[in-house]
């Protein structure tokens, strides 16, 4: 396909942000979910928080798969520079993807007190970590890493764990346990339904005081990252979106439209990751120090050939994959039930 | 150790391990659509046990398979950051390919095969079953187009930019069926298949030889016995014109395979032997001119050797030649077998003999060893290369990881890979001593039977 005049660069910039949108929109719930396993009392409880996620936290990662697909392809530099860099954070990144994945699997296939302790905690620990994770490569993209000429990594990994990244770490957790909180009100009924919904509002009230902490430290510590905001004052409107979004969580939650709260959880996600998304462009990596070894989507791009062919693919397997994931949502609605297909 | 055998040594780990399992899914995806196609022919509920049955193996390979997967697709970024910065133009369009196309499709339609079987109909789940391996079979397809194009890259140029070389797209078809797609794919997905067959053929044995569940071992044992007489001739096939294909573009990996120095006309085969490197021949049990004839079609034909390679860019010698010997050596085993137990099978006199019963139950092991004895030997023969004659495996490391960090993430990766595998063994024996369960054969709800009218007495 032929895409003319086009900014293919700038497009992948925005698709690869609206696949991991549409990750922390998913994935998000069922990580936020098994941070709060641990709080659950009997075994049937947790048997009916594994469900709720079963069919389809699986589906939901290969969002992260994809994106980092994607960014490989789109943005061969970045993915280069960022994977190598964070090399000790993407390798606890995937030991608790693979303890969360198998966890969730081997728990019920025992009966045994010990094992299903063992897979519980496993469950609720690789969540948090894996939220705690992507939480600090974020905090790391915005606060920007150290890059030589060559653009390659020039830090550490304890650089990595600095007093800005560590606490968007914890404001990912906040959020994700407030979305996997929401999700759960939805899927579940009968005391747990009742026992998440009162933990929902502990987890709003811990996201507020995390997000409100965030958007302080920002405007302090990282004037580029509200720089295009202070030039083009009307996408100050994007913030407030996301605020009135936060803010609408607390209000539907009290007057029980439990379904119209998660959809707020997502659009204060869309809204924030587009904040982020719009104060990062055209940079993938800020570099700081020596803002001008920052690797953007021109320099660290692929060639446009290449771009032209993946949005062809795109275009092709994406209104696919929406369908059919819709379809299986579809199917898998209403409360969760146990039966002996179960985890 | 330095940063480039530890991270060799790494993917080859983590690799290793991950390969342990997607064959399994790709096989069994294959077996589910036959038990379960076979149920809505037949109505037999011995179908619709094999398939629940079946289905909580591939839910269990499947889930190990998830986990170890996305390793890989990591350490090109962490441990081969200048490998991705070369190839990632090229080698991009492949993998996000295989994501929209085939891990979408695979782990969407799953949960309704894991989850769906009281949700929706006998119909649509067979189709949940199709789709999930298709997106295994998808998901095969572009990793091996993938692999292959480091093998015998095509459709491409080299563009040099700010001192910085690396290949970029010229032709996406061309780098889809490179030379070497084709043959190494239906190669790759004939192994699958065996790993599945074999799984199945080994626990029904098992079972007969136990005296246990003897309809539902004999139902299994008659798709497993199909299947991996099947797959296995299908491996003789696809494995002849993959090494032809390796003869024509990579002559000094056949070479290194059948450990052939100088340039030899009426070249013989080796069927069992070994390398003596110090003197460049080999030792073993040869047949005259048939190396000839099978790289070439003709008896006479030259065969090149790795003297006409510089020492710098010939694979490693012996492990190459043990490694492919050890691949078709199992393979002929399998062949063997797979044919033995189909025929006493026809003949209805199989559970007779236990001596072959035993065979089967082991003859799990042998595609699982054959599939990693061909990975290995397809990787080490392409060395010294990482891209063949683009790009060395010791120039695509990453500059800036160090040698503990690496060997750091190797000790993390073995206790994890232990632990998992361990624990895998357990929960997949538990599940065979357990055996399929009798309920299925009464499938109950949506699954019921079409109502017929039952005619008066």
């Amino acid at each position: 396909m032929n895409f003319g005049s086009l900014d293919l660069n700038a497009i992948w910039f925005v698709l690869i942000g609206v696949l991991f949108v549409g990750y922390a929109m998913l994935d998000g719930f069922d990580l936020g979910i098994g941070a709060l396993h641990l709080f659950t009392d009997t075994d049937d409880e947790r048997r009916v928080m594994l469900n709720a996620i079963g069919p389809v936290w699986d589906g939901n990662e290969v969002w992260l798969v994809t994106g980092g697909g994607a960014l490989f392809a789109a943005f061969p530099n970045v993915y280069a520079t960022v994977f190598s860099g964070f090399y000790l954070a993407f390798t606890l990144l995937l030991v608790a993807l693979i303890f969360r994945a198998v966890a969730i699997e081997f728990r019920s296939k025992q009966p045994m007190r010990w094992w299903r302790q063992m897979w519980d905690v496993a469950f609720c620990v690789s969540s948090l970590l894996s939220s705690l994770l992507i939480g600090v490569a974020m905090g790391n993209i915005a606060w920007g890493i150290p890059v030589d000429a060559h653009g390659e990594f020039a830090g550490t990994f304890l650089g990595l764990l600095h007093p800005y990244a560590l606490l968007l770490g914890v404001t990912t957790v906040a959020l994700f346990m407030m979305h996997g909180a929401l999700y759960g009100v939805l899927k579940t009924d009968g005391a747990l339904h009742d026992k998440l919904r009162g933990w929902v509002n502990n987890c709003i009230i811990f996201f507020i005081i995390c997000y409100a902490a965030t958007t302080m430290a920002t405007l302090l510590y990282l004037p580029h990252m509200a720089a295009r905001m202070r030039a083009n004052p009307w996408l100050f409107s994007i913030a407030l979106v996301n605020m009135l979004a936060v803010a609408n969580i607390p209000r539907e939650i009290h007057h029980g439209r439990d379904w119209r709260a998660f959809l707020s959880s997502c659009l204060a996600m869309l809204a924030l990751m587009g904040l982020f998304g719009l104060e990062m462009f055209p940079n993938l990596v800020f570099s700081n120090p020596a803002p001008e070894h920052s690797l953007t989507i021109y320099n660290a791009a692929s060639s446009p050939k290449t771009l032209g062919i993946m949005l062809t693919i795109a275009l092709i397997g994406v209104p696919i994959v929406l369908a059919y994931t819709i379809s299986i949502y579809w199917i898998f609605r209403g409360k969760v039930k146990l039966d002996k297909t179960s985890y | 150790m330095d940063v480039l055998t530890l991270s060799r040594f790494q993917f080859a780990l983590t690799v290793g391990f991950h390969y342990l399992y997607p064959p399994l899914s790709i096989g069994l995806g294959v077996m589910l659509v036959l038990m379960e196609g076979l149920w809505l022919k037949t109505n037999r509920p011995v179908y619709h046990q094999m398939a629940r049955f079946w289905t909580k193996v591939f839910a269990l390979t499947f889930a190990i398979g998830v986990a170890t997967g996305i390793v890989m697709e990591f350490e090109f970024g962490t441990n081969w950051a200048t490998y991705s910065r070369y190839v990632g133009d090229v080698f991009g369009s492949a993998l996000a390919a295989e994501g929209i196309f085939a891990f979408f499709l695979e782990s969407g339609f799953l949960a309704l095969l894991l989850f769906g079987w009281n949700r929706v109909s006998r119909g649509m789940h067979f189709f949940a079953t199709c789709m999930v391996c298709l997106g295994a079979h998808f998901s095969a397809v572009w990793i091996v187009v993938a692999n292959s194009w480091m093998q015998t890259p095509a459709g491409y140029h080299l563009v040099t930019r700010d001192g910085v070389t690396r290949a970029e797209i010229t032709n996406f078809w061309e780098l889809v069926f490179n030379p070497s797609t084709v043959d190494r794919l239906t190669h790759t997905v004939g192994g699958a298949w065996s790993s599945a067959a074999f799984l199945v053929v080994s626990v029904s044995a098992w079972y007969l030889l136990r005296r246990k569940h003897l309809e539902f071992a004999r139902a299994s044992l008659k798709v497993g016995l199909s299947m991996a007489l099947v797959a296995s001739l299908l491996q003789a096939v696809t494995g002849h014109f993959s090494a032809q294909g390796v003869a024509k573009n990579q002559p000094a990996k056949l070479a290194a395979f059948e450990g052939l120095y100088p340039t030899t006309s009426n070249a013989p085969l080796t069927v069992v032997g070994w390398v003596d490197e110090t003197h460049e021949r080999v030792v073993g049990l040869q047949i005259p001119n048939l190396l000839s004839f099978l790289a070439h079609d003709n008896f006479h034909a030259p065969v090149t050797g790795l003297n006409e390679f510089k020492p710098e860019d010939r694979p490693p010698v012996q492990a190459s030649f043990m490694l492919f010997h050890g691949m078709v050596g199992l393979g002929c085993a399998m062949m063997v077998i797979a044919a033995l137990g189909f025929l006493y099978f026809r003949h209805g006199s199989l559970h007779e003999r236990r001596w072959l019963l035993w065979i089967l139950v082991f003859s799990v092991l042998l595609p699982q060893l054959a599939n990693q004895c061909g990975w290995f030997a397809a990787e080490v023969g392409r060395q010294p290369w990482i891209v063949y004659k683009l790009l060395r495996t010791s120039e695509a490391l990453s500059a800036m990881v160090k040698a503990n960090v690496v060997l750091t993430s190797i000790i993390l990766f073995s206790l994890i890979y232990l632990l998992l595998f361990a624990v895998f063994l357990y929960l997949l024996n538990d599940k065979i001593q357990h055996g399929p369960d009798e309920a299925d054969l009464t499938p109950s709800g949506k699954l019921a039977l079409p109502r017929r009218e039952q005619p008066a007495h």
